[in-house]
């Protein structure tokens, strides 16, 4: 290289913002196999959330309750519509639904330990209900899933509440696949279908079509069941208003609205970061749903996707839910990408935290197989109390919030005891943007 | 005998008199009047009883049935006879849409025709229509018998799992992974077995039989054009 050249400052080189390395390798991946990316888990991709709000906490015109004496409750009743047998549970915190076959009978057991333990229930998943989440949930919600896979009315008489499957936030619109390294001889006896194939669950219901059907359907369950438990609708975000407006038109108990970093099983990324709305862009629509038809309270608001803390327990019911769901949340408390495991996460090619390849049943952690010697690893009655402790936590974290606003019950939080801290989140929440009293689309604000 | 009048009394006592009877019940016939169309008509039964239902009924009659023998004198809406368990649903007029999904168990037979989605997920179900079936039966049929003594419409068996198909008039088209299979004696002696016990008289060999080609079990991006 001549003198001149060497000392002629150069660009530094530039990384794409479009074709960034990730979407890079993306493409490559892509082009080396000729199939979509398919892995489990919820959105990634920033998304305005639960972070973009606070609390204000009491002030001159509002004054905070004692955090360590005075009583804060937390108790949350679901079903009182219809159902003979209301769902009471200790706390406002739910187990979403994960099924025997994504999970292993290990972490399915610890579920229903954890959850039994700190007051709350548990909801079973595509498959059927197990004997042994049954025996270890002392409040179960049976899923009504497009499959049916397990479904009888045994089981449907069994369970504390049913909850009609519409869709989820990871995947609105679309089905599942549990790919066949997966299906063990039990996970295929449950399902009726041979061992080590592919079990695709469909997207739509194959017995009923729209709303004026689902009222029906709902009967028909009803019916079954002596009307004696709740009956829950869960929807994914995609129009939440109209989805909570049509399952209450239907007779739906509780409607379930899982935001689009809700966890699947197994899907394609493309789905999961491309369709559906943001967790928090679903709650107002809802609640104004509820509100509209005179029913908010007496149906109940179970919001999921991205619940963590105790703070977005509080925020979710601030802005109208009764009641959050977590899936993911409670498979990291369990023990699902523990840091411990890092060297075999490499070896899965990723890292612990990054671990979503949960549909090929190498779970290092022993939660997302059904190999005997990996599931072995999990500890049930560990695993339990972790998450035991875990719900604990985020419910005291709430009432600290909740009391510091005030309030002597979680379900007295209100969309006034918060600000928002972005413009897009201030539009979604409907929440007024920090140091102002405006938020985009504020009625009568011109904006 | 004893009967239930849908005129004067309502869904919930038909079907909580029916629900509460036991394994061992001396009441084992029943009849209900005046169905007009009613949905949810004896679901969830769960004892060896006879249940006539005398006329036409709505959605999803006999559903999850479990050992009762229902007969309905009429026709059936959407979904009857959906996830029966065991025993025996008899329609002597026609069915509509989804006729025995993702029945487990029992027979479904149907004298007049059905419409699309005929057994639609069945998960070992037996289905035998004396009629023509509409498009899309046995959709994703995963276990059971579908037999079908006229037509079949479009995409019959569309994405089969391990369901068996008998066919006796002619397949509009087959579904994706569905194909013609031989009959052999074992399906022969099935089909006669399930045409004697619907009590149709037709020859089993005059049947064709369906079933999976199985090349979808495990998805495979060279059979992306399949689905």
């Amino acid at each position: 290289m001549k003198d001149d050249e060497r000392r002629t400052p150069r660009t530094m080189p530039i990384q794409s913002a479009t074709f960034s390395n990730p979407i890079n390798a993306e493409i490559r991946r892509a082009a080396a196999t000729g199939i979509y990316d398919i892995r489990g888990g919820g959105a990634k991709r920033r998304v305005p959330h639960f972070d973009d709000l606070l609390f204000l906490g009491a002030s001159v015109s509002r004054y905070p309750l004692e955090g360590y004496r005075e009583k804060c409750d937390t108790s949350v009743t679901l079903g009182t519509r219809f159902a003979k047998k209301p769902i009471k549970l200790d706390i406002p915190i739910t187990i979403a639904g994960m099924s025997f076959g994504a999970l292993s009978a290990q972490a399915k057991e610890a579920l229903g330990r954890g959850a039994s333990e700190a007051g709350t229930s548990t909801t079973t998943g595509d498959g059927g209900m197990t004997a042994e989440e049954r025996g270890h949930s002392k409040t179960l919600v049976y899923q009504y899933l497009p499959s049916r896979y397990g479904m009888n009315p045994d089981d449907l008489r069994r369970a504390d509440a049913i909850e009609i499957v519409v869709g989820q936030g990871a995947k609105p619109g679309g089905g599942g696949m549990l790919l066949g390294q997966k299906i063990s001889d039990r996970v295929a006896e449950m399902r009726t279908l041979p061992k080590g194939i592919d079990q695709r669950s469909a997207c739509r219901h194959p017995d009923w079509t729209g709303p004026d059907d689902l009222e029906i359907k709902i009967l028909e369950l009803r019916e079954i069941t002596g009307w004696q438990v709740p009956i829950y609708v869960k929807v994914g975000g995609t129009r939440p208003q109209y989805d909570v407006a049509l399952a209450v038109k239907a007779g739906a108990d509780v409607v379930v609205l899982d935001g689009m970093q809700g966890g699947t099983a197994a899907t394609q990324d493309v789905f999961i970061e491309n369709v559906g709305l943001p967790t928090l862009a679903c709650i107002r629509p809802a609640v104004r749903a509820l509100q509209e038809l005179g029913v908010h309270r007496e149906v109940q608001l179970i919001v999921s996707g991205g619940i963590r803390t105790g703070a977005d327990v509080a925020k979710a019911l601030a802005l109208g839910a009764d009641a959050v769901s977590i899936g993911t949340a409670a498979m990291i408390a369990l023990g699902d990408n523990d840091p411990k495991y890092e060297s075999e996460y490499n070896a899965l090619g990723t890292t612990a935290g990054a671990y979503d390849d949960w549909h090929e049943g190498k779970d290092p952690a022993g939660i997302t197989t059904q190999d005997p010697e990996l599931a072995a690893r999990l500890n049930p009655v560990e695993a339990g109390r972790r998450l035991r402790n875990y719900l604990k936590v985020m419910t005291l974290e709430a009432q600290t919030i909740a009391r510091a606003c005030g309030h002597n019950h979680l379900h007295n939080l209100e969309p006034e005891d918060l600000c928002a801290l972005t413009m897009e989140a201030a539009a979604m929440a409907q929440i007024p943007l920090a140091g102002t009293d405006w938020y985009p689309g504020k009625p009568g604000s011109g904006y | 005998m004893q009967t239930i009048d849908l005129a004067t009394q309502p869904l919930r006592e038909l079907n909580a008199t029916l629900q509460a009877q036991a394994e061992q019940t001396n009441a084992t016939q029943w009849e209900v009047h005046n169905p007009r169309g009613a949905h949810a008509i004896a679901v969830g039964l769960d004892a060896p009883i006879d249940v006539t239902v005398r006329g036409s009924t709505g959605y999803y009659c006999g559903g999850m049935n479990k050992q009762a023998t229902i007969h309905v004198t009429g026709s059936a809406g959407p979904g009857v006879a959906e996830n029966m368990m065991s025993g025996t649903v008899v329609i002597d007029g026609d069915a509509s849409q989804y006729a025995g999904a993702t029945g487990r168990g029992g027979l479904l037979v149907i004298k007049g025709n059905a419409s699309s989605r005929c057994g639609i997920s069945m998960k070992g179900i037996d289905i035998v229509v004396q009629g023509n079936i509409g498009h899309m039966s046995a959709f994703m049929g995963q276990a059971g018998n579908l037999v079908v003594c006229g037509d079949a419409g479009d995409a019959l068996g569309d994405s089969l799992y391990e369901a068996r198909l008998f066919v006796r008039g002619s397949v509009k088209s087959l579904g994706a992974d569905c194909i013609e299979k031989e009959m052999r004696p074992e399906h022969l002696e099935i089909l006669r077995d399930l045409l004697a016990r619907a009590g149709i008289d037709a020859k089993p060999e005059e049947f064709r039989r369906y079933g999976s080609a199985r090349k979808l079990y495990n998805f495979d991006i060279d059979n992306a054009a399949a689905y």
